[in-house]
C-alpha cells in the first residue's frame, strides 16, 4: 500500500506508521521534489529583488516554524519571540567575532545557545499557562531588547555589530544567488525535523498538552518537560533564523528586534495556521509580501487625490504598520482557521467534485 | 535625600495613575475575560482627541474634557461590539492576538494623524506650581493625584453601591447566572469596555499634561502588566496597590541607578524584572484568586 499514486477511494490503512506518513501517496512526494528542484533553479531566472524576498521568507520561515512549535502545537502563547531571533543573530556573531568559531559551526551554535536562554526564560513556563507566560514572555521581550542595548561586548551596544559571511572551504556565500541556497537548505532541514518531531512520541505529547492538560497529565505525560521543552525548541529555530539572518545582511543592530516584530511572527502563524507546518510557510510569505504589496499601492495611487488626502510618500511606514494589524484582526475574526485550512477545503473540494462531501 | 523623596512623592503620583489604567484593565478582565493589549492606546486615543479640540476647536478645557470622555465612551461601545464581540467563546490566543492587533493599528493611526513628536497640551491652570508642605510641585501633579483618587473611589463607589456595578460584578462571578437573574451581559460587557475606555483616557489626558502628548503614551499599557500582575489579575484593589508600588518601584531603581549603577534606563526596565520574580514566586499575586489544581 506505501507505493500507490493517487489516493484510494476509502481508508485502508493500517498501522499507525503509515497514517502519519509525509507523503501519502507517490504524487504527493513527486510534487514536493518538484517544488524544491524549482526553488534550486530560482536564482538561476530570478532578479535580486525576489530572489531577497524568498530569502526572507527562508529565515523568517525557519524562526516562525518555532513559534508555531510553541503556541500553535502546544498552546503555549509568546511574545517575545523576535528577541530570541535577536538574540541567535548576535549570538552567531559573536561565536564568529569574538571567540573565532566558523560561521558554519556558529550558525547552529547560536541555536544551541539561545535555547538555554530560551530555557531561562521558560522557567517560569514551566508553571504557568496561556494568559500569564504571555505576559512572562512581552516582560523577556524587553529585558532582552534592553540587554541588547547595553551589552556591548556581545551586539556592539548601539553601534551595532558586524557579522561575517559565511564561508565553505574557501567558497564565500556573500552574494544573494548563493546565499538562496544556504536558507534553502536549512529550511529544508528544519521543517522536516519539525515534521518528523510532530510524528514521534514527544510530538503528540506535547499536542496532548495544549488539547488538554490535564489528561495529559493523567495520562503520563510531564507536563513541566514537555512545556520547557517546546520553549527551548522553538527558542532554538528563532536562534537558527536569526543566525541566519544575520550573516545574510552581515550587519545585526539593536533596534530590530522590536515588540512589533515578534508580533509580525505571531502574524505569520495565525495567518498560515496554528498548528501546521505547511501553514508556517504560507503565513510568513503572506507576511513578507505584505508590505511590498502596500509600497505597491502606494505607488499606483500615487498623484491621485487619495494620495495628497492621506499623504502617502511620508506614511508608508505607518500604513505598513497599520496593515500588519488589520491583517491580523481580519485573518482572526473571518478565516480563524488561517490560510492553511482553506488550502485543505479547496483540495477537498477538487477531489469531491461534485458532490460536497 | 530631598532628591529620594522627590522620587517617592514622583513615584507615588505616578503609580497613582498606572493604579488608575491598572483598573480599567482589570474590569475588562473581571468583566468579559479578554487580556487588553490596547489598553495603553486608549490613553493615547483619548489624550490626541483632548489635545485636537483644545487646540484646532480652541475649546476651553472644560468643555473639550467631556467631549473626549463621551467620544472615548462612544468608541468603547463600538470597538466592544465590533471586533470583540465575534471573539466570544474563542480560545484565549485568538483573543490575545486582537487585542495586540488593535493596539498596532490604533498606535500606526494616531501617528498617521498626529505625527511621531510630543506635543504640549495649552496651559490649562493659572499657576504652574503650588506649595505642598513646603515643597514645590507642579499643579499638573496634585491634580492628576487628586483624579486618580476620585476615579478609584468612584471605582469603589460603583461597584459597591449602583445597582450597574453590583450587576458587572454578578457577570464577572458567573455569567450564567447572572444572565438567568436578568442581567444583561452583552450591556456588561459593552459597558465594561466603555468605562474602561472612558478612565483610561482620563489618565491619558493627566499624563498628556504633564509631558506632552505622544506615541510614548501607549507604553503605560505595558507598564500596565506588572502592576495587575503584582496585585492580581483579578482584583480591582490589587490593581491600585499594584500601580502604586511599580510607580514608586520604577522611581527608587531610577535612584539606585542615578547613585550606583549608571545603567541608565533602569527606570525602564526594573518594573519588568520584578514582574518575572513575581511570577515565579507567586503568580497570582497579592489579592488575586487563586485557581486551585492538583498539577
Amino acid at each position: 500500500m506505501a507505493n500507490i499514486s493517487i489516493i484510494p477511494s476509502g481508508d485502508f490503512k493500517t498501522s499507525y506508521g503509515t497514517d502519519t506518513t509525509i507523503f501519502p501517496t507517490k504524487t504527493s512526494r513527486n510534487f514536493a521534489i518538484l517544488g524544491v528542484v524549482l526553488l534550486l533553479a530560482c536564482p538561476a531566472f530570478m532578479d535580486r529583488y525576489w530572489l531577497s524576498l524568498l530569502i526572507q521568507i527562508g529565515y523568517l520561515g525557519i524562526a516562525a516554524l518555532g513559534l508555531n512549535i510553541l503556541v500553535g502545537f502546544t498552546g503555549q502563547i509568546s511574545i517575545g519571540h523576535s528577541a530570541f531571533f535577536g538574540f541567535g543573530a548576535f549570538a552567531s556573531a559573536w561565536l564568529n567575532n569574538s571567540v573565532g568559531v566558523p560561521v558554519a559551526l556558529a550558525i547552529p551554535l547560536a541555536g544551541v545557545v539561545t535555547t538555554l536562554v530560551g530555557l531561562l526564560f521558560g522557567m517560569p513556563a514551566a508553571r504557568l499557562k496561556g494568559l500569564y507566560l504571555a505576559i512572562a514572555t512581552l516582560a523577556a521581550q524587553y529585558i532582552l531588547q534592553d540587554f541588547f542595548a547595553r551589552a556591548d561586548w556581545f551586539t556592539g551596544g548601539t553601534a551595532g555589530t558586524i557579522a561575517e559571511p559565511l564561508t565553505l572551504f574557501g567558497f564565500a556565500f556573500d552574494t544573494d544567488e548563493s546565499y538562496f541556497y544556504v536558507v534553502l537548505v536549512a529550511m529544508v532541514v528544519m521543517y522536516l525535523l519539525a515534521t518528523n518531531l510532530m510524528r514521534t512520541r514527544d510530538g503528540r505529547a506535547l499536542v496532548a498538552v495544549r488539547d488538554h492538560y490535564l489528561s495529559a497529565e493523567i495520562m503520563g505525560i510531564n507536563l513541566t518537560k514537555y512545556r520547557t521543552m517546546s520553549f527551548g525548541i522553538s527558542a532554538f529555530y528563532a536562534g537558527i533564523g536569526g543566525a541566519l539572518y544575520a550573516h545574510y545582511l552581515q550587519f545585526v543592530s539593536v533596534e530590530g528586534f522590536t515588540i512589533l516584530f515578534s508580533i509580525q511572527f505571531l502574524g505569520m502563524i495565525i495567518i498560515g495556521g496554528l498548528g501546521s507546518i505547511m501553514g508556517t510557510l504560507m503565513g510568513t510569505a503572506f507576511m513578507v509580501f505584505l508590505p511590498e504589496a502596500m509600497q505597491a499601492l502606494t505607488k499606483l495611487v500615487s498623484g491621485t487625490a487619495i494620495d495628497t488626502a492621506l499623504n502617502l510618500k511620508d506614511n508608508i511606514a505607518f500604513l505598513r504598520e497599520m496593515s500588519i494589524g488589520l491583517v491580523i484582526i481580519l485573518f482572526l475574526v473571518f478565516e480563524p482557521d488561517g490560510l492553511a485550512h482553506r488550502w485543505k477545503q479547496i483540495k477537498a473540494y477538487w477531489k469531491l467534485y461534485p458532490f460536497s462531501h | 535625600m530631598t532628591l529620594l523623596f522627590q522620587l517617592l512623592v514622583n513615584g507615588l503620583i505616578v503609580g497613582a495613575l498606572y493604579g488608575v489604567v491598572a483598573m480599567s484593565f482589570v474590569l475588562i478582565y473581571k468583566a468579559s475575560r479578554i487580556v487588553n493589549f490596547a489598553q495603553g492606546e486608549f490613553l493615547l486615543i483619548g489624550a490626541w482627541t483632548c489635545w485636537w479640540l483644545l487646540t484646532s476647536w480652541q475649546l476651553p478645557f472644560w468643555i473639550g474634557f467631556p467631549i473626549t470622555l463621551a467620544f472615548m465612551l462612544a468608541f468603547g461601545v463600538i470597538l466592544q461590539i465590533v471586533v470583540l464581540r465575534p471573539m466570544i467563546g474563542e480560545p484565549i490566543i485568538s483573543v490575545i492576538m486582537v487585542t495586540i492587533g488593535l493596539s498596532i493599528v490604533f498606535q500606526a493611526a494616531m501617528k498617521w494623524m498626529f505625527g511621531v513628536f510630543a506635543k504640549p497640551f495649552p496651559p490649562i491652570f493659572a499657576s504652574p506650581t503650588v506649595n505642598l508642605f513646603g515643597l514645590e510641585v507642579q499643579t499638573v501633579y496634585v491634580m492628576s493625584l487628586l483624579i486618580s483618587i476620585l476615579i478609584m473611589a468612584g471605582f469603589g463607589w460603583f461597584f459597591k453601591y449602583s445597582r450597574t456595578g453590583l450587576a458587572m460584578r454578578a457577570t464577572a462571578f458567573d455569567q450564567q447566572v447572572a444572565q438567568s437573574l436578568g442581567i444583561s451581559v452583552r450591556h456588561m460587557f459593552a459597558m465594561s469596555w466603555a468605562i474602561s475606555a472612558m478612565v483610561s483616557a482620563v489618565a491619558g489626558v493627566t499624563v498628556g499634561v504633564v509631558n506632552g502628548v505622544s506615541s510614548a503614551l501607549s507604553f503605560f499599557g505595558i507598564k500596565v502588566f506588572p502592576a495587575v500582575i503584582l496585585g492580581g489579575l483579578d482584583s480591582v484593589i490589587g490593581a491600585v496597590v499594584g500601580g502604586l508600588i511599580v510607580g514608586v518601584l520604577e522611581n527608587m531603581a531610577h535612584y539606585l541607578d542615578s547613585q550606583w549603577l549608571n545603567w541608565g534606563n533602569m527606570y525602564e526596565i526594573a518594573p519588568f524584572y520584578v514582574l518575572i520574580a513575581i511570577l515565579m514566586i507567586k503568580p497570582y499575586g497579592l489579592f488575586g484568586t487563586k485557581d486551585i489544581e492538583r498539577v
